[in-house]
């Protein structure tokens, strides 16, 4: 059976990274003095994942990087080592080598970097530390998922056919077993009795059994090779329960007592046709990542039903005796082979283990059973197994009592690619909007005689409606896909500044449209490493302060109303208003006489501002604060500072939920119809005439309450020719802008309405006081306002000094 | 007969474009056919601030803003009654959908290289830049536009500067 796995290579791709993210961000929440054997099994599980897909896929690279790496965690997990910051920050490493693997695998090449090898080292080196505490007894059994440590007794059986394998010829099988006696004793047994000749290697010390494969692998294709290990001597097997279950089990045959994967499948109902195997086969890569995450004592596995089905696939696989699947495992990967017969060893009864999870955390009294009950376990199967396995109950129960992770939604979604998804709501929008031209031409029928349209009508748009959100809801996702990220950039960004820094995520599950989610990334990276970099003070200052050494930095995502609100919120020392100030005069960036906090807290956005005395790589050039606001005001978006002096500084960032539909209120100015976005209106108000007020005769301001603020007039600024009706009939609109609020003088307030943006860009150019255009009801185009160009737009034709244009 | 089909058929894919003519005043001009996307009605534009004033505004053609041209006001041949028989050419040049206003369609014509001649120098009275040259076409002239280098060229006004850079 061929299958060309580069079909499946996408889906590998993406669900490594998926690994990878899952792994990092539990790594960054792993705490090191009081590990989490739960989390560690967690990773330990992505990383095996990513293993056995990067072995199965042929990505070598990938699979020896995540083999070293999951030795060490294997170790980690059962408590063999201590966890510390050390294998932490190695372990994130070579998150990051794999990643980089990933990318170029993705793009069809291969990483190439001696930073693979330091992570590798790095890590066999803190694998190697210290030794097992004995009186661990799990401990003291050998690692069973693992090729290296997974020797298993103190030698192996060497079955193969050599005429199969093309070495029947005398001198070569001598050659051969010289080799091999290299390694142990080596007994040549049923080398009379005929094919397959089987021979046993005795050795004093663990050989794993990539070493006896190499051997072979000089004169021979080692798919023809099999290896099980030796029984080990009647101590340990007495000395391992598991060995000891099986032993008793009913219907187990005396001679394959030590070798728990025989006895299970002799007994195992189901398990034994070869059919099964064949659809396992199919499954292998989900099977080996399920298979080998729940003997790895995985707490809270997803699907425990699924995980059953598919250990099943994979018990076939690894251990059927005699059978060809053996073999065909043994292809894909002889390091894999080796760990599936380990993996066998000292968990027998997989069906109990399969459910052990669920059994570690619902039924807290679970031990060990007496071996007659675990035995009938694996005669029924999955329905009865909530036996956890020999000796895996103590040191595991640590994590019992938690609830169960939510069950993956691995069938519940499918992938589509972006494109698809934006075609479909261009579309939708398109339906909207011909609903609304069909519901204004029928808008001139008579409703009584035309019921049936009417009725048709509002139906479609309800319907419509539904459709659109149903379809804008596709790409919405939770903001946690950017705020995940973080833990890392926090963790990274203080060590390297030497500040002790902890993030508060908030809000995590708060949905946004993809699109901004992607571009909401760079923005809100810029922001964290600013407020880490100049808003948290350094420990000692912190100390001085009278506050936690500790620095705190708060994400927050949340709706209000339509709108998307983020928050990037420190506690440290905040803006310094006199600082800013002088920073100001010296760049020579015009400030009114008596400004307001939260007119100089605006002046951090300007272009190459920074307040940081030394420049450092992570922030200080200036470059920065203007980028983030020019990249939120793309997305239609505004960005707030709030701060005060030695409690910190929140930078508050306001998005609409999407960037394809806006809320606006259209507004008539003459003949011509405009948008106004709602995010940008405060009130809108009729003036009365003393409210109108002039400087020196040209600047015409509006005076609200005791704020005088700047009156734009659309048709001065659009060169629409000379207003209709007096400013005192028309109405005003206030709006926000990023220079404070304005007035917008417009003649009338058609209707609240959500529009579908379309670029004006992609047919014509960009026009100054547009931020882009929409398709009234009637057909017609109106224009979506920018009122922070269209007031820079008035400072250019109202005020004849051009100072206040810059 | 069949020699003659055949013959123009030869020449249509060896030198020789197909032109749609349209007339703007008193002159005749013709662009590419390939360029052009579809011929409709002149309906109501939504203006466009600040914009040249030969820029008519844009139209929603199915879902799309398309800016509309006065190619009259362009080329200085005097203000234009719009009335039923105006027509917009819309036209798809690199990429981007544009509309022209003309004061009617007249012909589509197959122009053989040779029959383009070199449009003479006005010097700095008239830009030539995208003349490509001027045809007869039964003792009558036919002025032959290169649409693409005219719609993109910076005294429309069409693209953005930044934008202009990059497709040159």
């Amino acid at each position: 059976m061929t299958i060309d796995m580069s079909q499946f290579y996408q889906v590998f791709f993406d669900e490594t990274d998926e690994h990878l993210s899952e792994m990092e961000s539990l790594l960054l929440e792993l705490d090191v003095d009081q590990p989490d054997l739960e989390k560690l099994n967690a990773i330990f599980r992505a990383a095996h994942s990513i293993k056995g897909g990067a072995g199965t896929f042929g990505f070598t690279d990938m699979a020896r990087v995540t083999h070293v790496l999951e030795t060490l965690l294997d170790r980690l997990r059962k408590q063999e080592l201590k966890p510390a910051v050390e294998m932490v920050d190695a372990f994130l490493e070579a998150g990051d080598v794999l990643r980089a693997q990933l990318e170029a695998h993705r793009a069809g090449g291969e990483y190439q970097d001696e930073r693979i090898e330091q992570v590798c080292q790095r890590l066999e080196a803190l694998t190697a530390g210290e030794p097992p505490p004995a009186a661990d007894m799990h401990a003291a059994a050998p690692d069973s998922d693992h090729p290296e440590p997974s020797v298993e007794g103190t030698g192996w059986r060497i079955q193969f056919d050599p005429v199969a394998a093309g070495i029947a010829e005398a001198d070569t099988l001598n050659a051969l077993a010289d080799g091999v006696a290299e390694l142990g004793r080596l007994q040549r047994v049923d080398e009379a009795t005929g094919r397959p000749y089987r021979w046993e290697l005795v050795t004093d010390t663990q050989v794993p059994a990539e070493r006896i494969l190499e051997v072979f692998d000089f004169v021979c294709d080692t798919h023809h090779i099999r290896l099980e290990p030796l029984p080990a001597s009647g101590a340990s097997v007495a000395a391992d329960p598991g060995y000891g279950l099986f032993d008793a089990a009913p219907g187990t045959p005396a001679d394959t007592g030590p070798d728990p994967g025989y006895g299970l499948f002799e007994d195992a109902p189901g398990a034994a046709g070869a059919d099964v195997a064949e659809s396992a086969m199919a499954r292998d890569a989900a099977a080996q990542e399920a298979g080998y995450g729940f003997f790895a004592a995985a707490p809270g596995s997803p699907d425990p039903s699924g995980e059953v089905q598919e250990g099943e696939g994979y018990g076939l696989f690894s251990d059927a005796p005699g059978s060809e699947q053996v073999h065909a495992r043994a292809e894909q990967d002889r390091a894999e082979t080796a760990q599936g017969y380990g993996l066998f060893d000292p968990s027998p009864g997989y069906p109990g283990a399969a459910r052990e999870p669920e059994g570690n955390h619902g039924d807290p009294d679970v031990h060990p059973h007496p071996p007659p009950e675990a035995g009938k376990n694996a005669d029924t199967g999955a329905a009865a197994g909530n036996a956890p396995p020999p000796g895996g109950g103590q040191e595991r129960r640590q994590g019992s009592g938690r609830p169960p992770r939510k069950p993956g939604g691995g069938d519940s979604s499918i992938r589509v690619s972006v494109e698809k998804v934006d075609q479909l709501i261009n579309l939708v929008g398109e339906l909207v909007i011909t609903h609304a031209m069909l519901a204004e031409s029928a808008s001139r029928l008579d409703p009584v005689a035309h019921e049936n349209i009417f009725n048709g009508l509002s139906n479609l748009e309800r319907n419509s409606r539904d459709l659109q959100q149903a379809v804008m809801s596709i790409r919405m996702m939770p903001i946690s896909f950017v705020f995940n990220r973080f833990p890392r950039v926090v963790r990274d960004t203080a060590a390297s500044l030497k500040k002790k820094v902890r993030l508060k995520l908030v809000g995590e599950d708060t949905e946004l449209d993809k699109g901004l989610i992607e571009r909401l990334a760079d923005p809100l990276n810029h922001l964290v490493r600013n407020s880490i970099d100049h808003g948290i003070e350094a420990p000692e200052k912190r100390r001085a302060a009278g506050k936690s050494e500790t620095g705190e930095i708060t994400l927050r995502a949340s709706h209000q109303g339509g709108n998307i609100v983020v928050e990037v919120a420190d506690d440290g020392g905040g803006l310094n208003r006199d600082k800013l100030l002088a920073k100001a005069t010296e760049r020579g960036v015009s400030v009114s006489e008596n400004p307001s906090d939260k007119e100089i807290w605006q002046l951090i956005f300007a272009p190459g501002f920074s307040t940081a005395d030394q420049v450092t790589d992570i922030s200080g050039r200036g470059v920065g604060m203007d980028v983030v606001r020019r990249n939120i005001e793309q997305m239609n978006g505004r960005v707030d500072i709030d701060s005060a002096p030695g409690e910190g500084t929140r930078i508050t960032i306001r998005l609409p939920l999407t960037l394809a539909i806006l809320d606006g209120m259209s507004v008539r100015l003459g003949e011509e119809i405009f948008i106004l976005p709602l995010t940008a209106i405060r009130e809108s108000i009729q003036p009365r005439p003393e409210q109108l007020k002039t400087v020196s005769g040209q600047g015409r301001v509006l005076q609200v309450g005791d704020e005088y603020l700047p009156l734009i007039l659309l048709q001065e600024v659009f060169d629409l020719g000379s207003p209709a009706q007096r400013i005192e009939d028309s109405i005003i609109v206030l709006v926000d802008t990023g220079q404070g609020r304005a007035a917008l003088v417009v003649d009338e307030l058609l209707a609240q309405q959500q529009v579908v943006i379309k670029s004006l860009e992609t047919n014509y150019r960009k026009v100054e006081g547009v931020s882009g255009a929409t398709i009234l009801g009637d057909g017609r185009v109106a224009l979506i306002l920018d009122v922070d160009e269209l007031l820079r737009l008035s400072h250019r034709t109202v005020r004849p000094r051009p100072s206040t244009t810059a | 007969m069949t020699e003659e089909l055949k013959e123009r058929a030869a020449v249509n894919t060896d030198d020789s474009r197909e032109y749609l003519t349209f007339t703007l005043g008193e002159e005749e001009y013709g662009i590419d056919i390939l360029n052009v996307q579809e011929i409709r009605g002149y309906d109501a534009v939504t203006k466009i601030a600040n914009a040249p004033d030969f820029i008519k505004g844009v139209i929603n053609m199915r879902g799309v803003i398309v800016p509309i041209i006065d190619m009259r006001l362009k080329f200085n041949l005097g203000e234009v009654e719009y009335n039923q028989f105006t027509v917009v050419i819309i036209l798809n040049v690199t990429g981007r959908v544009i509309g022209m206003v003309v004061d009617g369609v007249s012909d589509v014509v197959a122009l053989r290289r040779e029959q383009i001649r070199p449009a003479p120098e006005f010097g700095a009275v008239l830009d030539t830049d995208y003349i490509e040259g001027l045809a007869t076409l039964d003792e009558r002239m036919v002025i032959v536009v290169d649409i693409e280098r005219l719609m993109s060229s910076n005294e429309m006004g069409l693209v953005d500067q930044v934008q202009q850079q990059q497709s040159v």
